[in-house]
C-alpha cells in the first residue's frame, strides 16, 4: 500500500536507522577527522531542520529555529562551564528539554498563525534572543562560551579517539531521534498532520483541534532543535550569539526545502550536503560561498522541486506525494 | 422535545446589511431526511454553518438530542454526532482516496496516538468496506487531484460517515455534478447511509432530486423559512413556487 503508514514501516524504519546508525558509527572510526568534524556538524544541524521539516510537514515553515538551536546550544554549554555538566548525553538531552522548555509558552499562540506571518513570528522570537544573548555578560556576549571536550559516562576519550567516539554519541542522539520522528511521521497524528497542511478546515470538522496537533508539532519541533544545538557546540567546541541569528534559521529552511518534506534520510543527507558545499565553497571561493549555495539550491528547485527525497520516489517509480 | 434530534428555534444572524437568518425554525427528528431549498442568498448555507458551528447565531438556540450546541466550536459539535460535507468538496490533495477514509476515522475516534498507526489492518479493512459502499474501492490508491468532481463529492460524503454521526448535513451534495449523474449519485449516497440510523439535512437546487430523495423540504426565502413540510405540498406552494422554484405567478 504505497504511502499508507503500517506497521511495516515502523519496522523500516527502526532496521534502517540501526543499519544507517551503524554504518555512521564506523565512518567515524575510518574517515578523516575533518570529514568526521563535518558529519557531526551536519547531523547536529540536521537535527533542528528535522524539526523544520516536523513542521512543514504541517503547512508551516519557522525562519526562527534558532531559537531553539541557541537555546539548546546555550542550556548545554552553561551546564557545562557553570555546573560542572560534561556528559555528551546527559548535554544533549538538557539541550532537547532546553527547546522544549522554550517553545512552551509561545507554541499556543504561533499555532494560531499560518503563512508569512508564522514565519515572521518565529524569526522575531528568534531575533529577540540573539538580541539578549548579545547584551548578556553572564551569557558571554558577543563572544559566547568555549566548551572544552565533553565526557562519556565519566570517561574523557584520548584525544586520538575523541573525535570519534564523539562522533559516535551524535550518530546515536541524531538517529534516536531521527527514527523517533520517522514514526511520529507515521503514526496516526503525523498523518493528520499532513491533512492540515491540505486542508485544515476539513480536519476540524472531522472532531480534530488543529490548534492542538500545531502546539504538539512545534513542541517536537522545538525538542528537535534543542538537541541539535546542544550537539553543535559538543561538535564545534565554541557557541555564541550567531547561533539564534536569522541567517542560522534560514540554513535550517534550506536544508528542509533541499530535502523536500517527503523522507527523514534525505533530509541528513541534503545537511551533510549542505556542510560539503560550504566547507569546499569557503576553501576555493572564500567568501562566496553563499553564491555556490544559491546555485546549488536554484539548480534542486529546477530539477528536484520536492527536493532531494523526491529522488528515491522518481528511482522507485512510486509517485512523489506518496513517497515519505 | 426529546425525540428531536436537533432543534434550531429562532436563529438570527446578519453580515452587514444582509439578513441571511431570521427567525429560523428547524427541528429534525432521528433518520429524517429534510432538503432545504432556496435561491442562492435565501440562508440555506448559513443556517447549515450555524448547526455545524462555523457560523455562530446572534441569537436563538441549537440543541442536538437535548444538548445546547449553540456556541460549541466545529469540532465539538462533530464529537456530538454532527458529520458535514461541503459544496465544494474539502480533501487533502496529497493523499489517496483510502488514505482520506483513514485520517478521518481516525480524527473521529478522538484519539491521535503518537507512535501507533492509523492504517491498522482492521482499519484498513474498516476503510475498505466503507468506500465499497460508495463505490470508490476501485480508486482506493489514487490521489484526490485525479479524481473527477462526482468522485470527490462522494469521497467528501464518506469521510464525514466515518464517525458514525447522528446527523449527516449535505451542503449542495450533487452541484458541478453533471446531470446525467446526479441522479446515481444521489442513490449511492442514499444506499450508502441505509443502513445506518443517521438523519440528514441537505441543501440542493435540483428539485428533481429533492422530491426523490426528501421525506421533508424547508424552504427558505431572505433568511426565513417560508415553508416546510411533505414536499409535494411545499412545492405546491404559492410563496415557494414563486421565490424558490420560479415556476409561479410573478407579482
Amino acid at each position: 500500500m504505497s504511502g499508507t503508514p503500517s506497521k511495516d514501516a515502523r519496522r523500516t524504519a527502526l532496521v534502517a536507522g540501526l543499519g544507517i546508525g551503524v554504518a555512521l558509527i564506523a565512518f567515524g572510526w575510518v574517515a578523516p577527522k575533518w570529514l568526521v568534524s563535518l558529519s557531526m556538524l551536519a547531523l547536529s544541524l540536521g537535527l533542528v531542520s528535522l524539526g523544520v521539516l516536523v513542521l512543514m510537514r504541517c503547512g508551516v515553515v519557522p525562519f526562527g529555529q534558532g531559537l531553539v538551536y541557541a537555546a539548546g546550544g546555550y542550556a548545554a554549554a552553561l551546564a557545562f562551564n557553570k555546573w560542572g555538566l560534561t556528559d555528551a548525553l546527559a548535554l544533549s538531552m538538557l539541550g532537547a528539554l532546553a527547546g522544549f522548555l522554550i517553545t512552551l509558552p509561545f507554541a499556543p499562540f504561533l499555532a494560531r498563525y499560518r503563512g508569512i506571518f508564522f514565519a515572521m513570528l518565529t524569526l522575531a522570537l528568534s531575533m529577540v534572543l540573539y538580541g539578549v544573548l548579545m547584551k548578556s555578560e553572564s551569557m558571554g556576549g558577543s563572544d559566547g562560551f568555549n566548551v572544552t571536550r565533553a565526557t562519556i559516562f565519566g570517561w574523557r576519550a584520548p584525544d586520538a579517539q575523541a573525535p570519534a567516539v564523539l562522533h559516535t554519541v551524535v550518530v546515536l542522539v541524531t538517529v534516536v531521534f531521527g527514527v523517533l520522528t520517522r514514526i511520529y511521521c507515521d503514526s496516526a497524528r503525523g498523518l493528520v498532520s499532513q491533512a492540515i497542511r491540505d486542508n485544515e478546515l476539513r480536519v476540524e470538522y472531522l472532531g480534530v483541534s488543529v490548534a492542538r496537533v500545531m502546539i504538539t508539532n512545534l513542541l517536537i519541533a522545538g525538542t528537535l532543535g534543542g538537541a541539535g544545538g546542544a550537539l553543535s557546540i559538543l561538535a564545534l567546541g565554541h557557541i555564541d550569539p550567531q547561533f539564534s541569528y536569522w541567517t542560522t534559521s534560514g540554513e535550517f529552511v534550506f536544508v528542509a526545502i533541499l530535502a523536500g518534506h517527503h523522507s527523514v534520510v534525505a533530509l541528513f543527507a541534503s545537511s551533510f550536503i549542505l556542510e560539503l558545499v560550504r566547507s569546499y565553497s569557503s576553501a576555493y571561493f572564500p567568501n562566496m560561498w553563499q553564491l555556490a549555495l544559491g546555485v546549488f539550491l536554484l539548480l534542486v528547485i529546477r530539477f528536484l522541486p520536492n527536493g532531494l527525497g523526491s529522488l528515491q520516489a522518481r528511482l522507485t517509480g512510486k509517485s512523489e506525494g506518496a513517497q515519505r | 422535545m426529546s425525540e428531536l434530534l436537533l432543534s434550531a428555534q429562532g436563529l438570527q444572524r446578519s453580515f452587514g446589511a444582509v439578513v441571511a437568518a431570521d427567525n429560523v425554525c428547524i427541528d429534525v427528528k432521528p433518520g429524517e431526511m429534510v432538503s432545504l431549498i432556496g435561491s442562492n442568498g435565501a440562508g440555506k448555507t448559513t443556517f447549515v454553518n450555524m448547526v455545524t458551528g462555523y457560523v455562530k447565531p446572534s441569537a436563538g438556540t441549537i440543541r442536538l438530542s437535548g444538548e445546547d450546541i449553540t456556541q460549541l466550536a466545529p469540532r465539538d459539535i462533530t464529537r456530538r454526532g454532527v458529520a458535514r460535507s461541503f459544496q465544494i468538496p474539502q480533501l487533502w490533495a496529497q493523499l489517496t482516496v483510502l488514505e482520506h477514509i483513514l485520517v478521518a476515522a481516525t480524527c473521529t475516534e478522538g484519539t491521535l496516538p503518537f507512535a501507533k498507526s492509523g492504517a491498522t489492518p482492521e482499519k484498513i479493512a474498516a476503510a475498505m468496506a466503507l468506500l465499497e459502499r460508495f463505490g470508490l474501492g476501485a480508486m482506493a490508491q489514487r490521489r484526490v487531484v485525479e479524481l473527477p468532481g462526482g468522485v470527490r463529492k462522494l469521497l467528501d460524503i464518506a469521510m464525514a460517515l466515518t464517525g458514525q454521526p447522528k446527523l449527516l448535513v449535505l451542503d449542495e451534495p450533487t452541484s458541478g455534478v453533471a446531470a446525467e449523474e446526479k441522479f446515481p449519485m444521489m442513490e449511492t449516497v442514499m444506499q450508502a447511509i441505509a443502513s445506518a440510523p443517521v438523519a440528514v439535512l441537505f441543501v440542493e437546487h435540483d428539485m428533481d432530486i429533492v422530491e426523490r430523495f426528501a421525506a421533508r423540504v424547508a424552504a427558505f426565502y431572505s433568511g426565513r423559512v417560508i415553508a416546510d413540510g411533505l414536499p409535494a405540498d411545499v412545492l405546491a406552494n404559492e410563496e415557494v413556487r414563486r421565490y424558490v422554484t420560479g415556476s409561479g405567478k410573478p407579482h
